[in-house]
């Protein structure tokens, strides 16, 4: 079972909760601006297969590879910083030196060099979630204790055998924790990038109904991004609890 | 004549960034089969010596040598159980045991009859599935003497194992250690602070003094394995004899 009977009784009055607030703050502004909750969720019910299905699915493509390519790069320098000492004293002033760098102010340097396609909008999510995932994974390995590794040392293990055997299987749950917090950073600069060169994406819908007025579309297309944050973090949830059985087992 | 097994001659260790020796011009001579204690005050090098001989430390002066080689993991088969018995906190007991035949030769080479008598012997049976976090301090410690008897090694290196329990605890923990001993009669070096331990546990003792660590004395113990109610007076005399070196020494 993917959510337990509590954490779906913990959505619904989430859920209603959020849209009593609203109702109630839309009735005060009165406003098209804000439109009541109500037809938001008519829209999204009518035109999600006609007018949205498209977006979602070339942003949710672009969130899957960006983070792929992100955990496929990052979680093995994690791991080598991690473990190897002396490679963590070369690599670690160039992660700190290029974490701070504001990432969106790259845009403009990535769409010039890799063009305004597909390739761009993955790059920028990349660059953003990249450090987090490297910093995370490095202090993670590191914080594994040494005497862990001593009875495989004294048995003649490979540093090949430790990784794979020990320090894999114990990162699994940071890896997720990573991923957690790379796919809010990857939705918020996926909205950015999906403003140029493209005309398929969340972020697109959001600021194209923006532009034409239609405020019921743009609030639908937020909620509709929010959900996909949210499946994304039941997902690893639920992954959690597969790979991770340890946490649970009292 | 029984021949040395593990022979070490003027050993001196210095750490990274230490101007005086950790340990300096230790000999030591041991019997196959036989268990001796390294005993003294806290910081006179006593785990550095397992260190050694378990391949963690490789940048020593003098000589290590198991039956006439240079210590090698790779080759010698060796055990090791440090203080807080080094288990991985996101494996089963199972999957703790086991893991030392998966990095040393795989798991097809495990002796599973083997395997159950020493879950019995150690009564760890029915917490086979179990994570180490649900574990006792005293369970922990003998899945930590199961995974190290598993492999039959050569030579079995336990770092104030019984340090962590509790009083009760620590003297079945003792006996039960004697018991799977008795079966196998493996080489084996425990270092302590604790002299009844060391007379307890030691066939041979040696007794090390501080800055740097060096051997004070070494005793042919007539007291192994004797209970210390019944020899009560004998072991305490010896004790109070053993702690007066650790004055001298220092």
């Amino acid at each position: 079972m993917v959510l337990g009977q509590n954490k779906k009784n913990n959505f619904l009055y989430a859920f209603i909760l959020s849209f009593i607030i609203w109702e109630v703050v839309a009735l005060i502004i009165n406003k098209p601006i804000f439109p009541e909750p109500i037809y938001i969720i008519k829209y999204i019910t009518q035109s999600f297969m006609s007018e949205m299905k498209l977006h979602v699915l070339y942003s949710l493509r672009r969130i899957l590879i960006g983070i792929f390519v992100t955990v496929i790069i990052g979680v093995p320098i994690g791991i080598i910083m991690g473990y190897y000492d002396k490679i963590d004293s070369i690599l670690s002033p160039l992660v700190y030196f290029n974490y701070p760098v504001p990432k969106t102010a790259l845009l403009p340097i990535v769409m010039l060099l890799f063009g305004l396609g597909e390739s761009a909008k993955i790059i920028m999510i990349f660059l953003i979630t990249f450090f987090p995932v490297v910093v995370n994974i490095r202090d993670k390995v590191k914080s594994i204790d040494d005497e862990v590794y001593y009875p495989m040392y004294s048995l003649g293990a490979s540093k090949f055998k430790i990784i794979v055997q020990i320090i894999l299987p114990g990162i699994y749950e940071t890896i997720l924790t990573s991923i957690r917090i790379s796919i809010g950073t990857a939705i918020s600069i996926l909205f950015f990038t999906e403003n140029f060169g493209t005309e398929y994406g969340m972020g697109y819908l959001i600021m194209d109904s923006w532009m034409r007025v239609n405020y019921v579309q743009m609030y639908s297309a937020i909620v509709v991004l929010s959900l996909i944050g949210l499946m994304f973090f039941i997902s690893i949830d639920a992954l959690e609890r597969i790979v991770c059985p340890w946490k649970d087992n009292d | 004549m029984i021949s040395d097994m593990i022979k070490i001659k003027n050993l001196s260790v210095c750490y990274k960034g230490k101007k005086v020796n950790a340990i300096e011009n230790v000999n030591i001579n041991i019997e196959k089969g036989q268990i001796c204690t390294v005993v003294g005050p806290s910081g006179v090098g006593k785990s550095t010596i397992l260190k050694v001989l378990a391949g963690i430390i490789k940048n020593y002066e003098g000589e290590s040598t198991i039956d006439g080689e240079e210590v090698n993991p790779t080759i010698h088969s060796i055990g090791f159980i440090p203080q807080n018995y080094g288990l991985v906190e996101w494996k089963t007991i199972k999957q703790n045991i086991y893991l030392s035949a998966k990095v040393k030769n795989g798991t097809k080479n495990i002796d599973n009859e083997f395997y159950k008598k020493l879950l019995d012997k150690l009564n760890i049976g029915k917490q086979e599935k179990c994570y180490p976090r649900n574990l006792s301090g005293g369970e922990k410690q003998r899945v930590s003497i199961a995974r190290a008897f598993l492999l039959k090694p050569k030579l079995l290196l336990m770092d104030e194992p019984f340090s962590a329990l509790d009083v009760v605890t620590r003297e079945d923990a003792r006996r039960l250690f004697l018991d799977v001993w008795n079966e196998h009669k493996v080489t084996t070096i425990l270092v302590t602070h604790d002299i009844k331990e060391a007379i307890y546990l030691g066939q041979k003792i040696i007794v090390m003094s501080s800055s740097p660590g060096e051997i004070v004395k070494c005793i042919n113990n007539d007291l192994f394995g004797k209970s210390y109610t019944l020899e009560s007076e004998v072991i305490e005399n010896m004790a109070f004899e053993i702690k007066e070196m650790f004055k001298r020494g220092i």
